[in-house]
């Protein structure tokens, strides 16, 4: 550590930021000596558990309820209700979420919970309340919704300059629709509480949440209590991908209801099939769209409306489609463009945050169209892309500069270098000439993702350090743990501000009566709002030690240094120990404990014009991935997956490429694998989550993985004004995964006429690939010429990419 | 009596010792381990996908010695481990003295939020500590050259580490976080176990040897003493539920929150338990766990050696039984359409005596079968020779653990050309699992070409009364039927030889 007014991103040399460590839990998660919430039930004496009664009907008034029967099974030892909520009967920040509902609005919705001696005995009251419900109509599906004018919360629009001008300058204009599913979270991890109260009546909790300070607003607000008088304590999550920033509130707040009520403490867990029909997930989300481009196949305009499926109420979903729309631009620059949003309301689980926040639905749609265009503009796809990246200079929609956009470029050209992507291409191309019944594909797509919350009062944090006289060092801080190893890097960012090892620095868990109003582990800023409080508190430690250790060595305060464990000064050749000069502190009455604090500099958005700069910078990368497709059944699997990401200089570099490798896999399989099946008849099981168990809804296991992955930081990639030059690195890279769909997307064209425009249902599982492979085919018999070489005109397809007035003749040839 | 005592990790440990609810037929393994404070074991499913609760159980190894073998342990009746010996990642090592399974997933950042952390490190060890793992000859150290046909060796490849290690062996466990890569680096960096390692010591000794058991209660479990016992209660308690790995009752248990009159473990039993080949006939016991018989095959019919890898994930069947997967009646189990192929005949046993049935008029409809409530399913009788060409076709949305949407195992007599004998068993398509009679026949005496084969896929396309369901649409399930024979031609037409 050199003097006391270093910036932010400034990186001392011998950081402990950047070495690549694991992940500080690591030898616990392997023991199985980790500890989660609902790990503690074991170790807590008299605990209850409380069990949920879920409503069988879609929507439907609740008309009478006896808890009579249920209080006479052996074991129950309370039925909660609305009438026992002392406080506000709200799970949610909108007072659109009752806790207890008079309204079922969702199948499987909870209208009381019963708390039992064993969770059997909980089980067994919950089967024996009895719930009168007078059905009503429900809405299932995105088309229903829309039918019915039936939406929640404020339709937004982005847009910039004249749309109808742009389409009418383009000379090729094409129009579409796609749909895109959901996604559970299928954290492995289902929702916890345990409630414990003291003899003060004070509450405490421990939640597996991604936003303490939320949940404790909410218990507080439920339980009629002051925030002083509600503690939550996160230990770490079992994965949270956004599924614990908004619904672990209402849960926590049951479990603490029953602890008042009850004076002991109370357990809720949800199992598997409760997590997943009554917690939200990614947002479905549909989108009709229209694009020009002109001769060199330059985007013109796109008009675009954007629906996404909220569910019952609306928890995120206003900031879930601000990020929708603020990323349909991906990485391309389009001069005119109006897109407009609006968010349905429908009788299923409260849809809600999930890994890229409607970012990626956003982004899907512009990659989704440009791969459908493409051969229809004559061009290979990639061509496609690369003509349309943004210039530096050049703004978003929504008018803010895209900071580092010759980043784009640079990570585009050095994949295609490292991923060998032009002899792979040609070998594909032989590949596919020789093989009648297996195709390969091979795409790359970018990535652009905009860094901070949308609402600029998010982005703060604070911090809380402690440094004892023996010289050992304890931190807290605002962000959670969920296995994005967030903590990790906190005590790097600890270890490298305060110059002592990384071995002298703990971390305490996450509770919100040591850092208070912190906002949620969520939009990839934990490290960089937690990050600078952090190492604030560290400084200020720092500073006031400079001092102490100045007057020891008889040297300038600017000229000590604090460098692993060691304090020297610049001229002298005495050197301190940590310890010693810690100790010295001590008994020199200076204060050995800091709070720390971060804003993010620079932000100011407009949520109702949506317009402004609401992000600090951008996050890119892109990638290319090879599959197989097996023309008989669809199935396919990838060969190899190249990445290159730009994580500024990254924190913690094995941290880091997990995040990068995991956030890949994920994407995937939503945009492959994973499909979240409602029951659409009329019948009486209408609303039902068809996959509502691990056996029904699959995500990605080992067969999904690339066989061969690579990836590589973007390099020189430092990033001023963020804590020591690194980047968020949480969300982007799921986003990396539009590369696979889009090489399932060639290796489909394949098995078709040169020129073949592939429309592909999403999630593009097994079945859809079939079905394109069989379009494909049929269009192929027709066309039985099959030359790859030369594109000639553009293939249509009856309800895909249609383009409009007329089918145009190929802007370009490149073959 | 009603306690059970079982080795955990070293210590034993009583049914009564756990702060659990008290010990019945219902209670699962994971949650009697998580009730003793071994909290390492995690519920991710409960219902045997996700392998968070994964353990390593002693078993026998059909040599005299024991072999560690990983289960699902929120399946597992705790009764039925009544005797046994179970280590858990806790019983593997400590956070200051790991185990080098723990070592290898924890510096390579096989962990991210940890949770399925510990059933990895089981499942791993499990594959570890196998006593015929011996590393490759020529290690795939190379990545694969997408421009040739080597890829799918060399992608099959990628299914083995140079160590030996089988990646199937992770194959029922899921990580939400890592996508795997670091995990698959981890299992494939293991060396060879250590001289002095106490689990791998404990393989020479015989397995703990099963003991009669029962737990009393509204809903009692037993394990009887011998076949006779067994066939006792069952004659004696109708509605008696049997189980073995107990990978679907477990299920039924957890999910479902169903309860038997009497539960009836069965896996120990050596009636139950034999493989013979004899000049006519190969008989394999009706609880023999999937992974035994595949161990014990090598290879040796081929049609059920390419149904294993795709049989649900290695923790299940570590447990599962074609018994079990017969008994349960499925439309959608993975082994009726393979056996239907392989013609094989069940033999049947009750106290009043043994019959056989052809599988192909076993099932009766929807879960439902010929065998009464007092019959047990001791053995699977398949006829030899085999017919020489199959092929086995298993359409799934995930290529390892998951449930069928279409499966259809063909074995066939192709000499000279001509289809001498054909035999179709479908999954996935009607209430019961079915034989394709309409294009066995469209194909029988007739020239194994395109002709015959379009002809026949058409016939196959509309075979069975396929609906559509979350897995697939019944047009997709058609469109496969018809597809997995013309995949069998191409598959023939590539190799050549059509003898």
């Amino acid at each position: 550590m050199t003097a006391g007014t270093n910036p932010l991103a400034d990186r001392p040399e011998g950081a402990v930021v950047g070495v690549e460590v694991p992940h500080e839990s690591a030898r616990l998660h392997v023991t199985g000596a980790a500890l989660y919430t609902d790990d503690l039930v074991a170790r807590t004496q008299g605990a209850l558990h409380a069990w949920p009664v879920q409503t069988a009907v879609a929507h439907g008034r609740v008309t009478a309820m006896r808890t009579e029967a249920a209080l006479a099974v052996p074991g129950v030892v309370r039925v909660l209700t609305a009438a026992d909520v002392p406080g506000v009967n709200d799970a949610g920040v909108k007072h659109d979420e009752p806790l207890f509902p008079t309204e079922v609005c969702y199948m499987g919705h909870a209208v009381a919970w019963v708390l039992g001696e064993t969770l059997e005995a909980a089980r067994l009251g919950a089967e024996a309340v009895e719930v009168d419900v007078e059905p009503l109509p429900a809405l299932l599906t995105l088309a229903e919704a829309i039918e019915a004018g039936s939406f929640q919360g404020a339709a937004r629009t982005v847009s910039r300059g004249d749309v109808e001008a742009g389409l009418a300058r383009a000379t090729h204009r094409f129009s579409g629709e796609l749909e895109i599913g959901g996604q559970e979270h299928f954290y492995l991890e289902t929702h916890a509480a345990l409630a414990l109260v003291d003899e003060a009546g004070q509450v405490f909790v421990h939640s597996s949440t991604q936003h303490p300070s939320e949940t404790q607003e909410i218990v507080a607000h439920v339980l009629g209590l002051a925030s002083n008088e509600v503690t939550v304590q996160c230990l770490r999550m079992g994965g949270g991908f956004g599924g614990k920033e908004m619904q672990p509130h209402g849960l926590a707040a049951v479990a603490a209801l029953g602890a008042t009520l009850t004076g002991r403490p109370v357990r809720l867990r949800l199992n598997r099939t409760q997590d997943m029909t009554m917690t939200g997930k990614r947002h479905p989300f549909h989108a009709v769209w229209e694009v020009g481009f002109d001769d060199d196949a330059r985007i013109t305009a796109l008009r675009a409306t954007l629906t996404s499926d909220g569910g019952w109420s609306l928890d995120l979903s206003e900031p879930v489609l601000a990020r929708a729309l603020c990323h349909i631009d991906n990485a391309y620059w389009i001069p005119d463009i109006e897109v407009h949003g609006r968010v349905a309301r429908t009788h299923k689980t409260s849809q809600t945050a999930f890994r890229g926040f409607g970012g990626p639905q956003g982004m899907l749609v512009i990659e989704d169209l440009l791969g459908r265009v493409a051969p229809a503009l004559g061009l290979p796809a990639e061509e496609l892309r690369r003509r349309n990246f943004y210039s530096p200079g050049q703004s978003t929609p929504y008018a803010q500069p895209v900071r580092h956009a010759e980043r784009i470029v640079e990570i585009w050209d050095r994949l295609r270098a490292t991923s060998e992507l032009e002899t792979r291409a040609a070998a594909v191309e032989r590949f596919n000439a020789t093989h009648e019944h297996v195709k390969r594909g091979l795409a790359i797509t970018p990535v652009k993702f905009g860094i901070s919350f949308n609402l600029t009062a998010f982005n703060q944090a604070g911090a809380l350090v402690h440094v004892y006289k023996d010289g050992s060092v304890l931190i807290n801080h605002g962000g959670t743990e969920m296995g994005q190893g967030l903590h990790t890097k906190m005590l790097q960012v600890a270890a490298t501000a305060l110059g002592v090892p990384l071995s002298l620095v703990r971390l305490a868990p996450t509770r919100t009566d040591k850092v208070p109003n912190t906002s949620a582990t969520a939009a990839s800023s934990g490290a960089d709002l937690n990050g600078g409080a952090v190492q604030d508190a560290c400084r200020q430690i720092v500073d006031r030690l400079r001092v102490v250790a100045a007057q020891a060595l008889h040297v300038n305060p600017h000229d000590v240094r604090f460098h692993d464990g060691a304090v020297t000064g610049l001229g002298s050749a005495a050197t301190l120990s940590w310890a010693e000069v810690v100790g010295l502190a001590y008994v020199q009455r200076v204060h050995l404990s800091a709070a720390g604090y971060y804003r993010t500099e620079g932000l100011h958005w407009d949520a109702e014009r949506m317009q402004g700069s609401p992000f600090k910078y951008f996050a890119y990368g892109a990638a290319a991935t090879e599959v197989e497709v097996d023309g008989f059944t669809g199935a396919y699997r990838t060969l190899r997956t190249d990445i290159v990401h730009d994580v500024g200089d990254s924190l913690s570099p094995l941290i880091d490429l997990g995040q990068v490798e995991g956030g890949y896999v994920q994407g995937a399989g939503w945009l492959t694998l994973e499909e979240l099946r409602w029951d659409t008849s009329d019948g009486p099981t209408r609303g039902r989550l068809a996959t509502q168990a691990a056996s029904t809804y699959k995500l990605p296991s080992f067969s999904e993985m690339p066989s061969d992955l690579r990836v590589e930081f973007f390099e020189r990639a430092h990033e001023s004004g963020v804590v020591y030059g690194s980047k968020a690195v949480g969300e982007p890279p799921l986003m990396l995964a539009f590369a696979v769909r889009e090489a399932i997307r060639q290796a489909c064209a394949a098995f078709g006429p040169a020129g073949h425009v592939v429309d592909l249902g999403c999630p593009s599982t097994p079945e859809q690939v079939f079905w394109a492979v069989q379009e494909a085919r049929r269009a192929a018999a027709a066309r039985p010429e099959r030359s790859h070489a030369a594109p000639t005109r553009a293939g249509v397809p009856d309800d895909g990419a249609r383009p409009a007035p007329a089918a145009p003749a190929p802007a370009h040839v490149e073959a | 009596m009603t306690d059970i005592e079982i080795t955990v990790n070293g210590e034993r440990r009583r049914g009564d010792a756990s702060t659990a609810a008290p010990v019945t037929a219902a209670t699962t393994t994971l949650d009697w381990l998580r009730g003793l404070g071994l909290t390492g074991a995690k519920e991710g499913c409960a219902e045997g996908e996700c392998g968070a609760c994964s353990v390593l159980v002693a078993r026998p190894d059909g040599a005299g010695g024991t072999r560690w073998t990983a289960v699902n342990s929120c399946l597992v009746p705790v009764g039925s481990l009544d005797g046994g010996e179970v280590v858990t990642a806790e019983g593997l090592g400590g956070p200051t003295a790991l185990h080098p399974v723990q070592h290898e997933m924890a510096v390579r950042g096989g962990s991210q939020c940890g949770y399925c952390t510990p059933g990895f490190v089981c499942s791993m060890a499990a594959e570890y500590y196998r006593p015929d793992r011996r590393p490759v000859e020529d290690p795939d150290s190379t990545t694969p050259d997408t421009g040739t046909e080597a890829v799918q060796e060399a992608l099959d490849a990628h299914e083995v580490g140079p160590n030996g290690f089988d990646l199937h062996a992770l194959s029922g466990n899921l990580c939400r976080c890592t996508g795997y890569r670091p995990i698959r680096d981890a299992a494939y960096a293991l060396g060879e176990v250590g001289a002095d390692d106490p689990l791998a010591a404990r393989r020479g000794e015989p397995a703990p040897a099963p003991s009669r058991t029962v737990i009393e209660g509204e809903h009692p479990f037993l394990r009887p003493a011998d076949l006779a016992e067994a066939l006792a209660a069952l004659a004696e308690v109708p509605g008696a539920v049997l189980v073995a790995g107990a990978t679907d009752w477990g299920v039924e248990n957890n999910l479902r929150h169903r309860r038997a009159p009497l539960l009836v473990a069965i896996d120990h039993l050596p009636e139950l338990r034999g493989l013979h080949r004899g000049e006519n006939v190969l008989e394999i016991g009706a609880a023999l766990t999937l992974s035994e018989i595949e161990q014990r095959l090598a290879g040796s019919v081929p049609l059920l050696a390419d149904l294993f890898p795709q049989f649900a994930s290695r923790l299940i069947r570590n447990g599962a039984t074609l018994g079990g997967n017969l008994g349960t009646g499925s439309p959608i189990g993975d082994s009726p359409p393979v056996l239907l192929a392989l013609d094989a005949r069940l033999v049947l046993t009750s106290v009043r005596g043994e019959r056989e049935v052809p599988l192909a008029e076993y099932f009766t409809g929807y879960r439902t079968s010929v065998r009464t409530d007092d019959e047990l399913i001791r053995a699977v009788r398949v006829p030899l020779p085999l017919l020489p060409r199959t092929s086995f076709l298993k359409v799934a949305k995930r290529r390892f653990d998951d449930i069928s949407s279409v499966a259809v195992a063909i074995a066939a007599d192709l000499d000279g050309g001509v289809v001498r004998q054909v035999r179709i068993g479908l999954g996935g398509v009607a209430a019961t699992p079915v034989r394709a009679h309409a294009t066995e026949a469209a194909l029988e005496g007739r020239p194994w070409d395109l002709e015959t084969v379009t002809a026949a896929a058409a016939v196959l396309a509309g075979e069975g009364t396929p609906i559509d369901d979350h897995r697939a649409s019944a047009r997709y399930r058609a469109a496969m039927l018809e597809q997995s024979l013309l995949r069998f031609y191409d598959t023939t037409s590539r190799e050549g030889a059509l003898v």
